[in-house]
């Protein structure tokens, strides 16, 4: 077998790639669960995210209408899920389901007229000189612009957590919503604009997926890419810097069992195919068996409604 | 304005209501859906929600469909009940019919009343295991059981495509990426008992477990001991129930159903494991057990009304050019509204007087 054809550095660029649609839907949902809400609709905002990002683009043949209206799909999904469980109570494990359901099913209504077009290109940042550097060029300067993105919001996100005092306001929520209500915040309100980032953010995440990674609109095309960013935020326990080690891990391995497959290794596909799903499953149960330090990072309030009495 | 008022009592009324309500609002807003697609409203309705209960054809197929959704969301609906999140009878469905497959495979032209039942224990087996690892995960190493299940499902249909491309594919097949045909196979495939109505020998068993799964819950200290642990946790902790029995119980029963409800596709509708061979049934099972209140009898009524949506939909299709798609839009609108309205059962709207 010829292992020569696996450059190093190629392959690293395709890690970034495949892990840029995890980490953006991971950020947000690790927003949305640091203000106490779980919702496990993110592969159903990330299909809406794809199959809108791609109608924006292909309509304004602009890549980065497309990354607009990814985002903007994925929040205006998110607001029935953000309704339904702040607004009328309802259980969130269910609306979540309820919400990657819908959206699996609108979206393939959606899209359905956009089958084998292909979106504007995404252009790359390439910086005069920089760019052509031997393998630093490669590896730092010639991405296209969502990976930067990807990586400032991560930067953002953590300021705002950790640095800000609306973030300590959301924290707040998240860890004891009946104190954040006496201390007169509108955990309901705060916790739908969570949400909606959240949603945004799965949005923006599935448009990288239609619009670069693959780059057409197929139904289910996600293949469970959210769900595996709902498990990076268990993975990261719930801290922002960490959930891009996790992301990038799973680009990782999404690259090698691809590129395995690519070279004709015994291992049958379906069984490299498999890899990231086991992985997933692996690392879950790694971070969760620490039951003690396991329920000291997640946030309190996790999964729990909340209703002012007065 | 309006706000919510908690009621003494959770309401009766509400509680067997909202289905209905929620069936009736996914109606309305489906009709305004079709209007926006083109498409003419009333007949749409009418071919999705009345059709498939009054065409004699449609009414046999009924059944077909109905069974694998109620058989799945029984179990389903005990664990729901616990708390315990089995998101992955997807999976469970594709591995209990490769299980149970390959029983009927490996016993290809023997001849036997005792094939079909060997293959349904397989097939229950199979399911069960699957969904015992997540069970096991969260018992031992209190891994997420919603997370794993569902990691599980794309393992499974992993799992699915190597075995209808290696050791499961027909030997004279011509290479197709498919089993033979255990549905064209006398002693493998499912015979019809009430062939008016559709129900065949796995729609029995099915009603069979439905009638268990009263049973269990109404009368037995198990099906207490789930319904305790799904109201209180703590409190059932501290009545001697075992958390970690319940979980087990809960997804090995749901595991092994949705095991026997995918050999029962295999051997009945389906005929043969191809690639294509899983249609979703238990993702829209999750759907049956919520508009069935968690509770057989409901759930024998939603897994109808649902099965109704496929087969009008399929009919919508072939005369009104209603994308497949719609139909999962539909269903997942129905689980929407009924989250939404459930808020009736313990809460009353009142309206707001302004200070005056």
């Amino acid at each position: 077998m010829d292992f020569s054809s696996l450059n190093p550095v190629a392959m690293i660029v395709l890690l970034i790639g495949a892990a840029t649609p995890i980490l953006l839907a991971a950020i947000g949902e690790l927003v949305v669960e640091k203000s106490g809400v779980l919702n496990l609709g993110v592969e159903g905002m990330m299909i809406i995210g794809a199959v809108t990002g791609f109608i924006a683009a292909t309509t304004f043949d602009s890549p980065m209408m497309g990354l607009l209206g990814g985002a903007v799909g994925g929040a205006l999904v998110s607001m029935t899920f953000g309704f339904l469980t702040q607004y009328l109570l309802s259980n969130q494990v269910a609306t979540g389901l309820a919400l990657t359901l819908f959206g699996l099913g609108l979206a393939a209504l959606m899209g359905s007229a956009y089958n084998g077009i292909r979106p504007p290109r995404m252009p790359r940042l390439e910086v005069e000189g920089l760019s052509d550097l031997p393998i630093v060029g490669k590896l730092l300067f010639s991405h296209d612009p969502v990976i930067y993105l990807s990586l400032a919001l991560v930067l953002a996100v953590w300021w705002f957590l950790n640095r800000s005092r609306a973030g300590l306001v959301l924290r707040a929520c998240g860890e004891n919503h009946e104190a954040a209500h006496s201390l007169g915040y509108n955990v309901q309100l705060i916790r739908f604009g969570a949400i909606m980032f959240g949603g945004a953010c799965a949005g923006l995440g599935g448009a990288y997926v239609s619009l670069v990674r693959v780059p057409q609109w197929t139904e289910g095309m996600t293949a469970g890419v959210g769900w595996i960013a709902l498990a990076i935020v268990v993975f990261a326990s719930w801290k922002p810097w960490r959930v891009i080690l996790g992301a990038y891990m799973f680009g990782g391995i999404t690259i090698l069992q691809l590129s395995l497959q690519a070279l004709g290794i015994s291992i049958s596909g379906a069984y490299l195919s498999m890899t990231p799903y086991i992985v997933t499953i692996v690392v879950l149960v790694i971070m969760s068996a620490d039951r003690k330090r396991a329920s000291l990072n997640a946030p309190a309030c996790l999964g729990r409604s909340f209703h002012a009495s007065h | 304005m309006f706000r919510l008022e908690q009621r003494p009592q959770p309401s009766k009324t509400m509680l067997y209501l909202t289905p209905v309500i929620a069936v009736l609002a996914t109606m309305i807003v489906g009709a305004a859906l079709f209007a926006l697609l083109g498409i003419d409203p009333g007949s749409a309705i009418y071919l999705l929600f009345i059709d498939p209960f009054v065409d004699s054809y449609n009414l046999s197929q009924l059944f077909v469909k109905a069974s694998p959704l109620i058989l799945i969301a029984m179990g389903l609906s005990l664990g729901f009940r616990a708390g315990v999140w089995n998101i992955g009878a997807e999976g469970q469905f594709i591995v209990g019919a490769i299980a149970g497959g390959a029983v009927g495979l490996a016993l290809w032209g023997t001849e036997g009343w005792w094939i079909l039942p060997l293959m349904a224990i397989a097939a229950a087996l199979g399911g069960g295991l699957w969904a015992m690892i997540p069970a096991v995960l969260k018992i031992k190493f209190n891994a997420n059981e919603i997370l794993v299940s569902l990691m599980l499902v794309y393992v499974a249909e992993n799992f699915l495509a190597q075995m209808v491309q290696g050791v499961l594919r027909a030997p004279d097949g011509m290479g197709f990426p498919e089993s033979r045909n255990l549905g064209r196979n006398d002693a493998t495939s499912l015979p019809d008992v009430f062939p008016a109505l559709g129900i065949d020998a796995g729609g029995v068993v099915m009603l069979v477990l439905l009638a268990l799964a009263f049973f269990l819950l109404q009368k037995h200290a198990l099906g207490f001991q789930i319904k305790l642990t799904g109201e209180s946790s703590r409190a059932a902790r501290f009545s001697g129930v075992k958390p970690g029995i319940i979980i087990a119980v809960c997804l090995g029963i749901s595991g092994a159903a949705a095991g026997l409800a995918g050999l029962f596709e295999l051997t009945g509708a389906a005929g043969k494991l191809t690639i294509d061979f899983p249609v979703g049934y238990g993702f829209t099972a999750i759907i049956v057990a919520f508009l069935g209140r968690l509770n057989p009898v409901g759930i024998l009524l939603a897994g109808v009304v649902l099965a109704g949506t496929y087969i009008g939909g399929e009919n919508a299709q072939f005369q009104l050019q209603l994308p497949a798609a719609a139909v999962t839009v539909f269903q997942g609108m129905m689980l929407f509204f009924l989250l939404g309205f459930e808020i009736l059962i313990n809460y009353r709207i009142k309206r707001l007087r302004r200070a005056v």
